[in-house]
């Protein structure tokens, strides 16, 4: 349990309970950026170092570490909104839920049929959590960024699953979902701008003409 | 070579109109890459090339057929936009006309994907592609439908992408390469790890489902499809659920080879039945035109899904009824457009009696909705039929009943909506309600994208050409157990 892939994996599990329980945007932000940073420095970790693991890292790093963060910093500020006011289900509940999830993650992933390299290390709960915890920011939160940092999260989750399988996907595949995901959180960006734009806030709540 | 043409032109084209500067020559990209698109997909369909084992990008027949629908599609609807972007002439369509293009880009890749990685970017791409064309008339409605579209479809999305990792998992597991190439996975699919290949196909089924609006994962369709221009609905509705259609396909395909076909067929059965009920529900009084055939794509999705799951001649008739489906909502959704235009609105009851305002759209619209809830003689009552001896063939009476009752119950509940709007008493107008409202008369450019698609629909259910055929056929055969 001493070796780095494991610290850094324990660290971005913690640093799921600090996303669930602040109501600060900015710290939100950045902690869901130091989290992609962190874990874009899995792949030479576990692969050892190739172009091929490096590209990963770098591209990673690049997008979750900084750009993606940029462009939902440069959001808040045309926005003008600091904090996320009365989620759905308050602070200790989210907090309360992330670690029942994550206690139920680590007790699945014991049950899992796994390869035996992969039986007793972090890799599966902390990829469980993670999705956990980004479904809930999903859930439980009204503002349109909180949400977006929801999908973030859950991504990062999918990537945490994904540095075990990392010889399944070819470059120029891994090029490719970086690439959408980036558009993907761009194009977010301008519609929660347009959102902010018809209602003077991002509160989801406002979302609410069309139904049947 | 004609492959990567196919890819190329349409991103060549949307970086040429990235750059345009002129409004009212932009829209002309449009028709100039889709219809060579068209032609090059003809040329495949006609002489298919032969197919290279282990390549990222290659066309089987499903990947064929699926590439005719999206091309067919977009070359009438680029047609019809010429005629769209000229009552609008005020409004800038730059992105609108940029991300059309992607979007025919992506798709295409989709259809061609032999990686289900690379199957996965692009059906992302599309996501990302289609999302500013629902806010294209700029007001809370459309964002707020941009918004549930962007994050429902993300999220699904990448549900789709946990289901890719446990597949390969699953042949890591096994003792297989653990490679996502899709002719690697069909042959190992024998030795993957069941556990996780199912976990694979759940999730898999989950992610791009709700990209095709299966029930109970289409909440976000009436709202997009309503708000997003006609043009737009039916390209969502007719081209994008059919290469969402196609990527749940894939993960048939691999079950099918892995011997678990039983579970894939059953998963289908229940989404596809949910969506008929769901549909069935919904429309009745349902009084906006556009949700209305949002739920009536949930239903032919339903239809889509029961054909695959009965195996046998069903799967043929689906295969037939992704075409049918295609054309015919790409007609309804063009011409509702016209009546939405038309009257400001796209409410049953303030658009009544289109008829005598707008002749053709309004027929059009009511022959669509004939052709679509399977009369005879358009093509979709030929591959509803076929979907159904299938049913009755493999000796399921009381799936065949339910489907009979679902199809009838949705079809009465159509019709009311559906007749109101087009033969029901006009409205009467006080000048003020008018107001300054321009009397738009029907463009040429706009009533023939609808009536071209519907000619098709209708030839399609007189003759079938053989070459067609055989499509349908090589397709089908692709999803039989033991291949």
């Amino acid at each position: 349990m001493n070796d780095p892939a494991s610290t850094i994996l324990f660290s971005v599990i913690l640093l799921n309970f600090f996303i669930l329980g602040t109501s600060r945007l900015g710290a939100c932000i950045r902690v869901v950026a130091v989290q992609g940073a962190l874990l874009s420095l899995l792949p030479p970790l576990v692969h050892g170092v190739s172009a091929h693991s490096l590209f990963l890292a770098t591209g990673a790093f690049a997008l979750k570490g900084m750009v993606i963060p940029w462009l939902l910093f440069r959001a808040i500020r045309q926005v003008r909104i600091r904090r996320e006011m009365e989620p759905r289900i308050g602070y200790i509940a989210t907090l309360m839920l992330g670690a029942l999830t994550t206690a139920g993650a680590f007790i699945f992933a014991d049950r899992l049929p796994l390869m035996p390299e992969h039986l007793h290390s972090l890799f599966i709960p902390a990829s469980l959590s993670t999705l956990a915890v980004g479904f809930l920011l999903l859930i439980t939160r009204r503002k349109a960024i909180t949400q977006v940092l929801g999908y973030l999260v859950f991504e990062n989750g999918i990537f945490i699953f994904g540095i075990l399988l990392a010889k399944a996907m070819p470059l120029m595949v891994e090029a490719g979902v970086l690439l959408d995901m980036l558009v993907a959180i761009f194009v977010m960006g301008i519609v929660m701008n347009h959102i902010n734009r018809e209602y003077s806030s991002i509160d989801t709540e406002n979302l609410c003409l069309l139904k049947e | 070579m004609l492959l990567d043409a196919i890819i190329i032109l349409p991103l060549l084209a949307a970086a040429l109109a990235a750059v345009v500067p002129s409004e009212s020559r932009r829209p002309w990209l449009l028709p100039a890459a889709a219809i060579p698109h068209l032609l090059l997909v003809g040329r495949i369909i006609a002489a298919p090339p032969a197919m290279g084992d282990g390549t990222m990008l290659a066309l089987d027949g499903l990947g064929r057929l699926v590439l005719l629908v999206v091309s067919l599609l977009f070359a009438v609807s680029s047609i019809y936009s010429l005629g769209y972007f000229r009552t609008h002439p005020t409004w800038s369509n730059r992105t609108f006309v940029v991300c059309l293009l992607l979007f025919l880009g992506a798709m295409s890749v989709a259809a061609a994907a032999r990686h289900l990685g690379l199957l996965w970017v692009a059906v992302e791409a599309t996501t990302v592609a289609s999302a500013p064309m629902i806010y294209f008339n700029r007001n809370r409605f459309s964002i707020e439908a941009t918004w549930k579209y962007l994050l429902f479809c993300s999220v699904g999305i990448a549900l789709a992408m946990l289901g890719i990792l446990f597949l390969a998992y699953a042949g890591l597991h096994g003792g297989a390469e653990g490679s996502l190439q899709f002719d690697l996975l069909l042959s190992q699919a024998q030795l993957f790890s069941k556990p996780w290949l199912r976990a694979g196909f759940v999730f898999l089924l989950v992610g791009f489902g709700t990209k095709m609006g299966l029930a109970p994962l289409h909440t976000w369709k009436p709202d997009a499809y309503g708000e997003a221009p006609g043009l737009v609905g039916g390209l969502l509705a007719g081209g994008l659920t059919s290469v969402a259609f196609l990527a749940v396909l894939r993960a048939v395909q691999i079950m099918n080879a892995a011997g678990e076909a039983e579970l894939a067929r059953q998963c289908l059965l229940g989404l596809g039945l949910l969506s008929l009920v769901f549909a069935a529900i919904f429309v009745i009084r349902q009084r906006d035109i556009k949700r209305m055939l949002a739920y009536s794509s949930v239903e032919h999705m339903g239809i889509l899904a029961i054909g695959v799951s009965v195996g046998g001649l069903a799967v043929y008739g689906a295969m037939f009824h992704v075409l049918n489906n295609a054309l015919t909502k790409g007609s309804l959704f063009m011409s509702a457009g016209n009546i939405h235009r038309y009257f400001g609105s796209k409410k049953m009851c303030e658009t009544q009696g289109a008829v005598s305002a707008l002749p053709w759209s309004a027929g059009l619209f009511l022959a669509g909705f004939l052709a679509i809830a399977g009369s005879p003689p358009f093509g979709p009552f030929l591959s509803e039929f076929t979907i159904l001896c299938g049913i009755f063939g493999a000796g399921r009476s009381g799936l065949g009943l339910a489907f009979i009752s679902l199809l009838a119950v949705i079809f009465i509940g159509m019709s009311h909506t559906v007749v109101s709007v087009a033969l029901g008493p006009p409205m009467e107008e006080t000048p003020e309600e008018v107001g300054d409202r321009r009397p738009l008369r029907e463009g040429f450019l706009t009533v023939l994208g609808p009536f071209l698609l519907l000619g098709l629909v209708l030839v399609l259910g007189l003759y079938l050409p053989p070459p067609l055929r055989d499509l349908f056929r090589e397709a089908a055969g692709l999803l039989e157990v033991g291949r």
